[in-house]
């Protein structure tokens, strides 16, 4: 007696372990989940049909084991011993043929998705793209307007539900541009252009961050992105613009030391061709602008 | 399946012959990657010179040529040694090593004329790839050789037993098999490079 | 005249300069133990030159435990790193020592930790399965295992002798390039791989070819244990993926050593290629280390439920359909490089994929179990969190294979936990399994019970704790490998359980250690009475005495079907004695593989520290060695059957010669 005593707590304890976290999650911002933008959310809806889709092969899964291995204990005279039985066709075609329909549905969402959300497609909106140039240094991050011809370091401000156009480099070991509440992430590579696609539909601050370790200073490497309103982002710029502070190439060969300073600057100028000197810094002649498959897609965006 | 009857002796040369089979697939492996990485790098010559403005045919033609004599006059050497014929399977072994030699004296030969041209190693992604790939080959070339003459001097000193023996096939094996490589390596590096 | 080393190349840091302390003193304690009790030669003829396979699987074990102690020191320090680094605390590690030591952890873990066990347990098991006296090429086989050695002694150099590397287990360049990590830790990373990873592909040889030409009379392909055919799908594996990794750690060294440009991001390099290819490798590994896992549950299920393995032949496809699928997943490592929708669809699927094989096999486990009579021993303990903890890394992992999720959890802690869950609940649950099954196979005693299961469970519960907080941190957007994080993020409480199930998993493995010792201790009262087949195996070798003959078989096993020994000990015939013995070739003691492996390491010293003259030295060595070894005829000696019959006759009763 003292013994089941024994082994039904031993089993309790980590359900109870797993219970507790599960139940710690909910009470946490969970930033993957808890979205401020349309492509972030699509990303959740798909975690979330995975999942539940998982279920149904892992709640048999579970419950046949716990099932199994208390009726077919040893000690139990009354379960039913059959040593020799070793072959179903009739079991086995389930188990190879239930996972296979359930990967095959998760194959099309994959399929469609892959294209729906490639971060390279821009998105269906009306209204007009706002262009970002990012460039990843050691260990800060770089946005540049061109449109605005204004640039930012360590903060990106965004208006709020128009379409952001994102085109990342590196300068420094490769990175990976990542706002989990926004979309997810994307690499950023010496002499290479990706893009990212994303749309904020919350005014707020939303963290950023690079996931990709890239040195010492790594863990520092993050910044805040500042979604406003349309109008409020005009004002930004109108009045950030009287700013006399320039990022002159000097300037710029100055930020792209490594320096683990996470402080916030403003330009209200730049040199307009920096985001391509810093491309060709890399370059040598046969290197497509865009690390991709094919070749056509140089100029944003697979077809 | 193999009998307990059958001696240890014949059961271990079937074995090792088998091993040095997947041996020579692990090689194959190692060798495709080095392919795949010089497709990749080929047209990163950073502005420097292309397979085109390097090679000269005529050169590796002749390279080419002497490696597959090498082949042949192994081939012969093997004869000779089924034969139980000591003499003329040294003869053509030294003259396998002697052909082998002038290979890698040629493909060195280029080497040094392409690094005091300047175009050494370091100059560009694609001559990276290039001096590797080639240079590995050359290696093995090198190991082949180091090989033959051991196979040389132990049959001269009589305690490589000439007939059924695995050592010999093997080098076989081994020679022919850089032989196969090299006509990717001419083909792919040298052909495609100076018409593509 | 030494290259880059100089005296400042000792450690400085209070941390460091302890694991040195603890490295060194703990090398001069045992070779004065050795010393003190005369053992060194005893350890050189019995063990160090040994080419019995057994004697060597048991080398490669004791040296993959030493390093998962200290990949575990280094998990601890990691958390505790982060459990304290928040806010204005910078814990009690620099970035770059914090960087060191999480690369050295997922090195170490996978590379001498999983692999050591992996070949450990497959030298000691396999030819005995097979029915074969030892390997195809026993002296290849010490060979691997004094590079592997060499690979584990310039790791550990790296920790007395300047500095490991800080780019993480895979080293992904530029930031492994010399531009970013101009010091020698890249170097030695790249070096200790190699040599390993040398030893690795030729062991891969060795046993594909024992199990294909080594099986014993009548044993078909599709009788041979499952053990034996997930280890005939791994080497296959190694055999085709370990070139891709010396070639791309070659060209890491050449990029480092002799300024070429593969993988700069200058002069037409092309760091993505080094993605590509060491995840060609990478991938492929997972399943080299997880496959013979697979397999050692296929044996222990059966033998502990005392019923026929559940669908065999569903098992060998399902193994193999693994191993070649394998083969095309590795694009999955890295989505967000920017590949395109298709590429990354048809990687994403195919990686879904595998998950069918994977589920199948579960299945055939559990219905092995169903209408069994099952006993839980220990082993069974170690199953029922690997089933537990896989399924749900099975179910995180089909997760990530679709592109549009993954882009939102690479790179985070959610795929930390992710490949724990595959590498500590597949992986290590299933060789501590395999270990605690076979352990008497080799010592003629069981290890104790209580302790064994209380290990098992503070494994998996320390497991739970450890990495069930990381798929929370990951999901709030934690990403992994950082030293130091804002205060404001709230994730320091997660950081501290974590830690916590860090030191509950510490815990399980003191129990095992305990379990050890007192197991050895008490060796009397836990003896094997049956004299080699305590746990009522169904394989073969489970049919000679505990611990074998060093020849495994006086007289090499006849096989007729699946399970033969169950078979024979159902029928009865089983006949433990026979009379007619033959005389047995058995390979002789050499010392060329420690040599030829020294060598190899003074080659890897002297390109970490620029000493040519010392790598020179080394390469020498290694081609005069290898030709005196092959020009060698007599590595053979044969023992009598008169002394079998002899050996034979004391062995059966019990008793030592």
């Amino acid at each position: 007696m003292k013994k089941i005593f024994l082994y039904i707590v031993a089993v309790m304890i980590p359900i109870l372990i797993t219970a507790s976290l599960i139940f710690a999650a909910t009470t946490q911002d969970l930033a993957i989940l808890n979205t401020g933008g349309e492509i972030a959310r699509r990303q959740h809806e798909i975690l979330s049909f995975a999942f539940w889709l998982s279920m149904v092969v892992i709640i048999p899964v579970f419950g046949l084991t716990i099932f199994i291995s208390i009726r077919y204990r040893s000690k139990n005279k009354k379960a039913k011993y059959t040593p020799n039985w070793h072959h179903s066709k009739s079991l086995e075609t389930i188990w190879w043929g239930v996972p296979i329909v359930l990967i095959l549905i998760l194959s099309a969402v994959t399929w469609r998705t892959s294209h729906t959300l490639d971060p390279y497609k821009p998105l269906d909106n009306d209204l007009p793209p706002l262009e970002v140039q990012v460039v990843a240094l050691q260990w800060r991050w770089l946005f540049l307007y061109p449109e605005q011809n204004v640039a930012q370091i360590n903060n990106l401000t965004i208006p709020k539900d128009r379409p952001i156009n994102l085109t990342i480099t590196s300068d420094a070991p490769m990175n990976s541009f990542w706002i989990p509440k926004l979309a997810g992430q994307v690499y950023a590579m010496n002499g290479m252009n990706t893009k990212l696609h994303i749309i904020a539909d919350q005014a707020g601050s939303y963290d950023g961050m690079s996931a990709n370790i890239s040195g010492e200073g790594f863990a520092q490497m993050r910044f805040t992105t500042e979604v406003i309103t349309d109008e409020e982002f005009d004002n930004w710029i109108r009045l950030n613009k009287y700013r006399d502070e320039e990022l002159t190439q000097e300037l710029y060969d100055f930020i792209a030391q490594p320096s683990e300073d996470d402080e916030v600057h403003f330009f209200a100028h730049y040199d307009k061709n920096l985001y391509q000197t810093i491309l060709n810094k890399y370059m040598s002649h046969a290197i497509p602008t865009d690390y991709s498959n094919t070749p056509e897609t140089t100029n944003g965006g697979h077809h | 399946m193999t009998k307990p009857h059958t001696t240890n002796h014949e059961q271990s040369l079937d074995k090792a012959k088998f091993g040095f089979w997947v041996y020579v697939m692990t090689d194959c492996v190692l060798f495709a990657t080095l392919f795949a990485t010089y497709a990749v790098l080929r047209n990163n010559t950073a502005e420097g010179p292309s397979a085109k403005d390097l090679f000269s045919l005529n050169f590796v033609l002749l390279e080419t040529m002497l490696l597959l004599t090498s082949s042949f006059t192994y081939g012969l050497a093997l004869i000779f040694a089924k034969q139980n014929n000591k003499k003329m399977t040294i003869n053509w072994l030294t003259i396998t090593a002697m052909l082998g030699l002038s290979f890698l004296a040629m493909e060195l030969y280029e080497f040094n004329h392409l690094i005091t041209e300047g175009h050494a190693w370091s100059a560009s992604a694609f001559l990276s790839a290039y001096f590797t790939l080639v240079g590995t080959h050359g290696l093995h070339i090198i190991i082949g050789l180091i090989w033959i003459f051991v196979s040389i001097f132990r049959l001269k000193q009589g305690t490589l037993n000439i007939k059924n023996n695995n050592s010999l096939t093997m080098l076989g094996i081994f020679w022919h098999f850089l032989d196969i490589i090299w006509i990717f390596i001419f083909s792919f590096v040298y052909l495609i490079g100076v018409a593509l | 005249m030494f290259g880059r080393l100089g005296f400042d190349d000792l450690p400085t840091e209070l941390i460091t300069i302890g694991g040195a302390l603890s490295m060194v003193g703990g090398l001069i304690a045992v070779t004065a133990g050795l010393i003190y009790f005369k053992k060194l030669g005893w350890l050189w003829r019995n063990w160090l030159t040994s080419l019995d396979h057994k004697k060597i699987g048991v080398m490669y074990i004791a040296i993959a435990v030493i390093m998962l102690l200290r990949g575990a020191g280094d998990a601890v320090m990691m958390r505790a790193q982060q459990a304290l680094a928040s806010g204005d605390s910078t814990g009690i590690l620099s970035s770059d020592t914090f960087q060191q030591v999480f690369s050295a952890h997922g090195t170490i873990m996978i590379f001498f930790v999983a692999m050591g066990l992996m070949f450990g347990l497959i030298n000691l098991v396999l030819p005995l399965q097979l029915g074969a006296r030892d390997v195809a090429f026993p002296f290849l086989n010490s060979l691997s295992f004094w590079l592997f050695a060499s690979g584990f002694v310039l790791i550990n150099a790296s920790l007395v002798i300047g500095e490991f590397s800080a780019a993480g287990w895979l080293a992904y360049p530029p930031l492994s390039g010399l531009e970013y990590s101009p010091g020698v830790g890249v170097d030695y990373w790249i070096w200790a791989l190699q040599i390993s990873g040398l030893g690795s592909l030729l062991s891969g040889i060795n046993f594909l070819v024992t199990i294909l030409k080594m099986r014993a009379p009548g044993m078909k392909l599709m009788d041979m244990p499952i053990f034996a055919w997930t280890v005939l799908g791994s080497m296959m594996l190694v055999i085709a993926v370990f070139p891709i990794l010396t070639v791309t750690l070659s060209l890491l060294a050449l990029d480092r050593l002799m300024g070429m440009n593969f993988f700069t991001s200058t002069l037409g390099g092309n760091p993505m290629m080094y993605i590509n290819l060491i995840w060609a490798w990478g991938h492929p590994e997972v399943y080299i280390l997880v496959l013979p896992a697979f397999g050692i549950f296929s044996e222990i299920v059966p033998v502990f439920s005392k019923k026929k393995l559940f669908g065999y032949t569903s098992m060998v496809w399902a193994i193999m359909s693994i191993t070649v699928l394998s083969f095309i997943v590795w694009l999955h490592h890295f989505f967000t490089m920017g590949g395109g929708a298709k590429v990354n669809a048809f990687f994403g699927i195919m990686t879904m994929v595998i998950s069918i094989p994977t589920g199948v096999k579960v299945f055939n486990w559990l219905f092995t179990m169903f209408r069994g009579k099952i006993t839980y021993s220990s082993p069974m303990i170690w199953f029922l969190g690997f089933i537990a903890t896989f399924t749900i890394g099975g179910m995180t992992g089909v997760l990530m294979a679709v592109p549009a999720i993954d882009f939102q959890v690479h790179n985070s802690l959610f795929l930390v936990a992710h490949f724990h869950n595959m590498i500590i609940g597949g992986v290590v649950f299933g060789y501590m399994a395999g270990l605690t099954y076979w352990f008497p196979k080799f010592t003629g005693f069981k290890l104790h019970e209580g302790l064994g299961k209380l290990a098992a469970w503070l494994w998996i519960n320390g497991f739970i704790v450890a990495f069930g907080p990381l798929y929370i941190l990951g999901l709030m957007g934690a990403t992994r490998r950082i030293d130091h994080y804002d205060a404001s993020l709230g994730w320091q409480w997660l950081f501290i359980i974590a830690g916590i199930g860090v030191l509950i998993i510490g815990a399980g493995i003191a129990t095992q250690i305990l379990q050890l010792g007192y197991s050895i201790w008490k060796r009397k009262e836990l003896r094997d009475s049956t004299n080699g087949d305590p746990w009522d195996g169904r394989t073969l070798e489970w049919s000679t005495t505990a611990p074998p003959p060093h020849y495994n078989f006086a007289v090499i096993p006849e096989v007729k079907g699946q399970d033969s020994l169950w078979t024979s000990k159902q029928a009865k015939t089983t006949t433990k004695q026979s009379t007619t013995y033959n005389d047995i070739e058995m390979p002789k003691n050499t010392d060329a593989g420690i040599k030829l492996s020294a060598f190899a390491f003074l080659i890897g010293f002297g390109l970490v520290w620029h000493i040519w003259w010392l790598a020179l030295i080394g390469l020498f060595g290694v081609i005069i060695q290898t030709i005196l070894h092959l020009t060698k005829d007599d590595h053979e000696y044969t023992i009598s059957a008169k002394d079998i019959k002899l050996h034979e006759q004391h062995r059966l009763k019990g008793t030592s010669l």
